[in-house]
């Protein structure tokens, strides 16, 4: 399918006066699986955010299903990240107090669902990562990479339209980080979701259909994200 | 790599014909360059000519196609130290990506280096991303994953390689100019 889901035209983005997008665009296709690379500070997670609506763009526009996001309140913005839109941060990610299951669950109960139910789906997201076994643990007692399955789990429970992830394994070794890449990208064929996957790392690039590089906040074409001295 | 030395590790655990060889080859080292046949016979030719293999017995008379190969004693002591040897790390750094960032500079300028590497660059890429389907696709093997990751893993240096590369090429350009 090549519908577009996701557009986003002329996005500029400045802190203060540290410049850190400059006139991206992106076109995100349903079932879609996209990087952004490019080195450290290029602005790969400034993007991000720009796109999930978590942080709003100073110019250009974020268009998902034909509507402009970008113009959205910030409570329907957050709305949009608890249905259509999942969110895998670059750090820290799940509720310390809570324990996996409660975790995964806690966008459902934010969306309306009741406690059984959101249980339920917990368990089943977290199966489907492979990680069911520690549903009653705390984060704190699991590792790393048990957690980055939680936090994918949590991402997914609301079955959004679009994944949003940063460095999903950017904080493991190389074998847990290809476990979680390769049930992420199981996981989203068999629903179909679009991806936008930020990371460093041409191996978790490679997953991806296809691969937008960030040079000093804009498309770089020639695909290096280096600048040419 | 040592085809010779695969084909004994294959003859291990029993006679082989010339066919069934190539087929344990290329089904044990998946994504390696399939075995030609005329290359399993020539082999074996060398082979039995140094004791390592002989004909079974009881085929004596058949053509190279109909004769199965078994293992000699001094095929097996060939095997075992071959296993215990060590692969020297290479000596010198010898690499054609390398040698064509350093010729597009004497023969031509750094836009050539530049322009060469952003193209070497969506080439790995595009097999990277073939190789990770292989890893990824829902019948690969373990052997198939082995051999994928194996493939991965120096694409990935290549491509960090190219990347800094990019990054120092207006001194490279300085040095060998001067
Ligand atoms: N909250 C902030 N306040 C000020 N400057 C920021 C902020 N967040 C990011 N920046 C700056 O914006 C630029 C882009 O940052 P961003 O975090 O998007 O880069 P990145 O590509 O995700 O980097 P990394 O690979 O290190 O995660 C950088 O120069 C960074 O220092
Ligand atoms: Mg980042």
């Amino acid at each position: 399918m090549t519908t577009p889901l996701l557009t986003a035209t002329g996005i500029t983005k400045d802190y203060g006066a540290t410049p850190a997008l400059r006139g991206v665009d992106v076109r995100v296709t349903e079932g879609e699986i996209v990087a952004v690379t490019g080195p450290s500070g290029c602005g790969k997670s400034t993007l991000l955010h720009c796109l999930s609506g978590i942080l709003r763009a100073d110019r250009g526009s974020v268009i998902f299903r034909d509507q402009d996001i970008g113009s959205w309140s910030e409570a329907a913005r957050s709305r949009l990240r608890r249905t259509e839109f999942g969110v895998l941060f670059q750090f820290g990610q799940m509720v310390p107090e809570l324990t996996a299951a409660e975790n995964v669950g806690l966008p459902l109960l934010l969306a309306g669902s009741g406690r059984r139910e959101a249980r339920q789906a917990a368990l089943d997201w977290l199966d489907r990562f492979g990680v069911a076994d520690v549903a009653d643990q705390m984060p704190g007692a699991m590792s790393g990479g048990q957690q980055q399955r939680c936090a994918v789990a949590r991402a997914m429970v609301t079955r959004p339209r679009v994944l949003f992830a940063d460095e999903p394994t950017g904080a493991l070794d190389q074998l847990n980080g290809e476990q979680v890449m390769q049930a992420i990208v199981r996981t989203v064929r068999e629903e179909g979701t679009s991806v936008v996957l930020v990371t460093h790392e041409a191996p978790v690039a490679a997953y991806a259909d296809r691969e937008i590089v960030l040079r000093d906040g804009a498309v770089d074409p020639t695909g290096l994200g280096v600048a040419a001295p | 790599m040592s085809t010779a030395h695969v084909l004994l590790g294959l003859l291990a655990g029993g006679p082989r014909h010339g066919y069934d060889l190539k087929r344990a080859h290329d089904e044990r080292l998946p994504q390696a360059k399939p075995l030609a046949y005329g290359q399993v016979y020539a082999t074996l030719g060398r082979l039995e000519r140094d004791g390592f293999v002989e004909p079974s017995a009881h085929e004596q008379d058949g053509g190279p196609e109909r004769t199965a190969y078994t293992l000699t004693h001094s095929g097996r002591d060939r095997l075992a130290q071959w296993l215990t040897e060590i692969e020297p790390p290479a000596p010198y750094v010898t690499s054609t990506l390398f040698a064509k960032v350093v010729v597009a500079l004497l023969a031509a300028d750094a836009d050539r280096a530049r322009d060469y590497l952003a193209a070497q660059r969506a080439a790995h890429m595009a097999r990277l991303r073939e190789l990770t389907a292989v890893k990824s696709a829902p019948g690969a093997t373990v052997g198939d994953v082995v051999a994928a990751d194996y493939a991965i893993g120096h694409l990935d240096a290549d491509l960090r390689w190219l990347q800094t590369t990019l990054a120092r090429v207006a001194d490279l350009q300085k040095e060998v100019t001067a």
